[in-house]
């Protein structure tokens, strides 16, 4: 039985960055207590570059010295290595599989998707918006699927790592419409999506961690500004 | 036990996975060959969202993507274990799975491109090779140690069908002489029985990717 001394955690991470929240919110919900790291990303530490070699990216785990990186991987190494906290993938395997289908869909299909707004103007940034909102409907009818039967359900507290991940994406979309003019979790286009995305934001774990609000909006106008203006040069 | 389909392209390296991770474990199954260019009915019903093979039936409950499938092919199957038993190597192998799954695209850009485009092709490609070999494989015999897991798996592409995009583009990558240890890989990867005799037909490859090399490069010129 391992004693309570030998689980070191220690989160490198980035206070702004939404891979990075994704790792604080499954270490909370499970009530695993670490150490945060903040990285400059300007500068990156010696440190970040020892621990991440291939991508010198945050987040990175480091747990009893032992570096994990990507946040998805670091999602299911937490599951797997801290049982006893709620777990954040379903036991059944085809259940799994669903999970990491949407999972999977969420990271690759909305999250790039929405940066590309975030990044982009005119025209272009029309073309993205018009793919999230498909993309966004895609999800809509996904969850009618995933919410029956027994595979889903949101009880207020705890969180898988679908719900971590959709969370870290909209979670601040408060901001995003304000930056980005575009109301994407819309009650009406997509009443499943926003309430589920509402329910989230009122878990508690998700509440402690969410920077303020005008945080929100300035980091995400500097993102947008610095990116128009380096596809302007 | 229930019955398992698997639809599936065999010009597909995804397609390939899951039919070695289903053999390696000793799992009966029916194959399914679609057209990926004439899509069915049965395929839009087992993948809605994003109609694409390789997509396992196993009980008539369907799963699509394959590094999604390898990983509930490992869980419903024990036997014969493709990854390792502890978090943190598990944990390394999800890393390179997914590391080779979104440089797949940059390692063939060889393959749809040209000239001066395709010489620039030719040195990213040549970068995240090396990070493979140097930070993945190191001197390892398999990606996962000693024996074939799934890391080797999601890799295989490298070892049958990178060879035929190099032909067909006409340009060398993956030589020996730069890849020491990845060309080592490679032979004992083809050397696994059940690799070595599910395997797609070189010619037949050859002679498929020719055709999407010329029908791509005529599509980009036209868009230009």
């Amino acid at each position: 039985m391992k004693m309570a001394k030998e689980n070191n955690v220690k989160l490198h991470g980035m206070w702004a960055s939404p891979y990075v929240k994704r790792v604080e919110i499954a270490l909370k919900i499970k009530g695993i207590p670490y150490e945060f790291v903040e990285e400059d990303l300007v500068n990156k530490s010696q440190l970040l570059l020892q621990y991440n070699p291939v991508h010198k990216k945050v987040p990175v785990l480091i747990h009893n010295g032992k570096p994990i990186c990507e946040s998805l991987v670091i999602l299911e190494y937490i599951d797997e290595t801290w049982k006893n906290g709620p777990p954040l993938l379903p036991q059944d395997p085809y259940k799994r599989a669903k999970v990491r289908f949407w999972t999977s869909f969420v990271e690759k299909e909305l999250f790039e998707n929405l940066l590309l707004v975030a990044r982009s103007e005119g025209e272009a940034q029309e073309k993205a918006i018009k793919v999230v909102f498909e993309k966004l409907q895609l999800l809509e009818e996904g969850l009618k699927d995933l919410f029956q039967g027994e595979t889903y359900h949101i009880d207020g507290e705890t969180m898988g790592i679908l719900d971590i991940v959709l969370c870290s994406l909209f979670g601040a979309h408060e901001a995003q419409e304000e930056v980005l003019g575009v109301k994407f979790i819309d009650p009406e286009k997509f009443p499943l999506v926003c309430s589920w995305v509402t329910a989230l934001t009122e878990v508690t774990a998700v509440k402690e961690l969410r920077p303020p609000h005008e945080k929100l909006v300035a980091v995400l106008q500097f993102i947008r500004q610095r990116a128009l203006q380096a596809s302007a040069a | 036990m229930a019955e398992v389909k698997l639809i599936g392209f065999w010009a597909s390296p995804f397609s390939d996975r899951v039919i070695w991770a289903l053999k390696l474990k000793g799992v009966n199954y029916e194959y399914v060959e679609e057209d990926p260019y004439n899509k069915t009915q049965l395929l839009l019903q087992h993948n809605p969202v994003h109609k694409k093979v390789p997509v396992l039936i196993h009980g008539g409950k369907s799963i699509p993507e394959s590094s999604i499938i390898l990983e509930y092919i490992e869980e419903t199957w024990p036997q014969n274990p493709l990854l390792p038993q502890d978090a943190y190597h598990r944990a390394m192998a999800r890393f390179w799975i997914k590391f080779g799954e979104e440089k797949m695209a940059t390692i063939c850009s060889v393959f749809k491109t040209a000239g001066a485009e395709q010489e620039k092709a030719i040195e990213e490609a040549t970068e995240q090779l090396k990070i493979i070999e140097e930070k993945g494989l190191g001197d390892k015999k398999f990606f996962g140690g000693g024996g074939i897991g799934l890391i080797d798996i999601a890799f295989g592409w490298l070892a049958y069908l990178y060879e035929v995009v190099e032909e067909v583009s006409a340009v060398k990558v993956l030589d020996a002489g730069t890849f020491p240890r990845l060309h080592a890989w490679i032979q004992n990867f083809k050397e696994v029985p059940v690799i070595k005799e599910s395997l797609p037909n070189h010619q037949k490859l050859l002679e498929h990717l020719k055709r999407r090399r010329e029908i791509h490069l005529a599509l980009s010129n036209c868009l230009d």
